[in-house]
């Protein structure tokens, strides 16, 4: 075939240097380098999700046994009862000090996050309370609980799901603040001056067009912060205390599935051991399902 | 105050040594220009000379920028807009503003229409407002089925007279327009282009353009703003305004005629 006419093509036989240097050689020093190091990252890629599994695993292991209505009906067993109880009290007791936690910090984070985006960007007061807020989400728990133990519990003369939903709070803030400030940052500028050539004020332009732009991952930010917030133990142990029975009102000593878990662990005694498993169990269940339904929420918008 | 003195009657817009300043930075000097009513006047000239900042002077946007200062007067009406009595937000009411990027709202096409109305708890019939202004931006008969639809799922085209219907919804007098076809392909552009016409029976139109063809098919006055060199960094004027067929066609300055011919800019 060497005949053809066709003078753009240079035909070269696939043994000439050339072509060589175009083949695959997989015994080369560069390829061998390459598959270890997409073999490392996969690997590495996996451990970061082992500990997750391993964790679910366990508890599940150790506390699904006991999952049934009782956890959340039964009041937590006496040292000496060997079977059965539950801990709906701790139960109810995570949700409201979440709860009175989240009432206070969702309000405020969003709100200070629009100051920071909105109305002080770029100034020097931004930059410093930006700055501080990154400290405070830096401030161990343990401090944070020390701290609403003298502001909160010696003020109003009690420890209460109150003392404990504000301690809860102040470790909330900074991470609503700061994921709810990156989310206006993405809305673009575009949108803003469209509606402020509409003759839309600030409040109308924030009200009508950021805030509703920017929900889906200040959502995120929300939920990130509650998923927080219901597993903290350190800062609990000082406010909302613990409690063995149904809690009068939120201005009593209240339990919580993270104390409760604290408390039970260390026991000697296998009953309170496995409902130790089981708190745990419905704590990561409780995490997972806020963010499966945010990353749902968010989805949908 | 209120009164225009020595103004014809037929301005709408009249800036009188308009000196526009970011910071210490000179930005537009001696920007003298009258707009008249019901008529399509385009700002053309080289980038960087001030068309825009100049014309975001006119419903106050400008505002918005810190650092921004404006000595000198722009009245409309006879009012002086920088008088302290003057609320901007009232006065973006009154003179709308087309963007060069279309900006709908992550809103459906009639809630993005409604948004302005909906500012000013407009009363009427707000159906009728949102059908009225999308005929008037000759969008109603592409969209009329699926007004609840996302205004970002429209081509580029049709958000900008989707961007065009939300302003005309406001019933503003003036619509300021910031290079509305920069990023419309020729078709869109023509489509525009003819929407001006129609536009200019109810409002007055400025426009700024980077495309001489547009501004001397579409405009009735043509400003030429061009850019000096100074010690203190680039300061933009106008440095002619006339009908526009004069601009075009015999031009007073040098300048003038070498942009419009493209020799320069």
């Amino acid at each position: 075939m060497n005949s053809n006419p066709s003078p753009t093509i240079d035909d070269v036989s696939s043994t000439s240097p050339l072509i060589k240097r175009l083949q695959r050689q997989p015994s080369s020093p560069r390829t061998l380098f390459n598959s270890f190091m997409t073999g490392l990252v996969f690997v590495c890629a996996a451990c970061a999700i082992i500990p997750l599994f391993a964790v679910l695993w366990y508890v599940i292991s150790q506390g699904g046994a006991r999952l049934s209505t009782d956890l959340f009906t039964q009041l937590p067993p006496a040292a000496n009862v060997l079977k059965g109880g539950g801990f709906g009290n701790a139960f109810i007791g995570t949700l409201t000090t979440v709860g009175i936690g989240s009432a206070i910090a969702i309000p405020c984070g969003i709100l200070a996050a629009i100051f920071l985006s909105e109305f002080a960007k770029g100034t020097r007061l931004a930059d410093w309370i930006g700055f501080l807020t990154n400290v405070l989400s830096g401030v161990p728990s343990i401090v944070v609980g020390v701290f609403a133990y003298s502001t909160v519990v010696l003020t109003t003369g009690g420890f209460s799901a109150v003392a404990g939903g504000f301690a809860l709070a102040v470790l909330m803030l900074p991470i609503i603040v700061r994921t709810a400030t990156e989310a206006l940052a993405l809305v673009p500028q575009e949108s803003r001056q469209a509606a402020v050539g509409l003759g839309a004020t600030r409040f109308q332009t924030v009200a009508r067009v950021v805030l509703p732009a920017a929900l889906p991952p200040i959502l995120t930010g929300v939920m990130l912060a509650v998923a927080r917030a219901s597993g903290e133990t350190a800062p609990l142990i000082f406010t909302a205390l613990f409690k063995n029975f149904w809690a009068d009102g939120v201005w009593e000593p209240t339990a919580t599935l993270s104390v409760l878990v604290f408390n039970f662990a260390t026991t000697p005694y296998k009953n309170q051991q496995e409902l130790a498993a089981a708190g745990s169990l419905i704590l990561v269940l409780m995490v997972l399902t806020a963010s499966i339904l945010s990353r749902l929420v968010v989805k949908r918008q | 105050m209120a009164t225009s003195t020595g103004v014809s009657t037929s301005t709408i817009i009249s800036s009188k040594d308009a000196n526009i300043y970011y910071g210490n930075f000179l930005a537009v000097r001696d920007v003298t220009i009258d707009i008249p009513k019901n008529s399509i006047t385009a700002f053309i000239g080289p980038s960087g000379c001030g068309k825009s900042t100049v014309l975001r002077c006119f419903n106050r946007l400008n505002d918005l920028i810190t650092s921004f200062k404006m000595r000198g007067s722009i009245h409309y009406h006879g009012q002086d807009l920088y008088s302290p009595e003057i609320d901007p937000v009232a006065v973006r009411r009154q003179i709308g503003m087309v963007f060069q990027k279309p900006n709908p709202f992550p809103k459906s096409i009639y809630d993005n229409i409604a948004f302005g109305p909906r500012l000013v708890k407009y009363r009427g019939n707000m159906d009728e407002l949102v059908e009225r202004s999308l005929r008037g931006a000759a969008l109603w008969d592409e969209v009329k089925d699926k007004l609840r639809e996302s205004g970002l799922a429209l081509s580029g085209g049709q958000q900008q007279r989707l961007c065009i219907a939300r302003a005309i919804a406001m019933q503003p007098d003036v619509i300021l327009m910031d290079e509305p076809c920069a990023a419309l392909d020729p078709i869109s552009t023509l489509k525009v282009e003819d929407l001006l016409q129609e536009l200019k029976e109810k409002y007055t139109i400025v426009i700024v353009t980077h495309n001489m063809q547009q501004a001397s098919r579409a405009s009735d006055y043509t400003a030429f703003f061009n850019v000096e060199q100074t010690e203190r960094g680039r300061t933009g004027y106008i440095a002619e305004c006339d009908r526009t067929e004069v601009i075009f066609q015999n031009p007073q300055q040098q300048a003038t005629q070498a942009y419009v011919s493209g020799r320069f800019g």
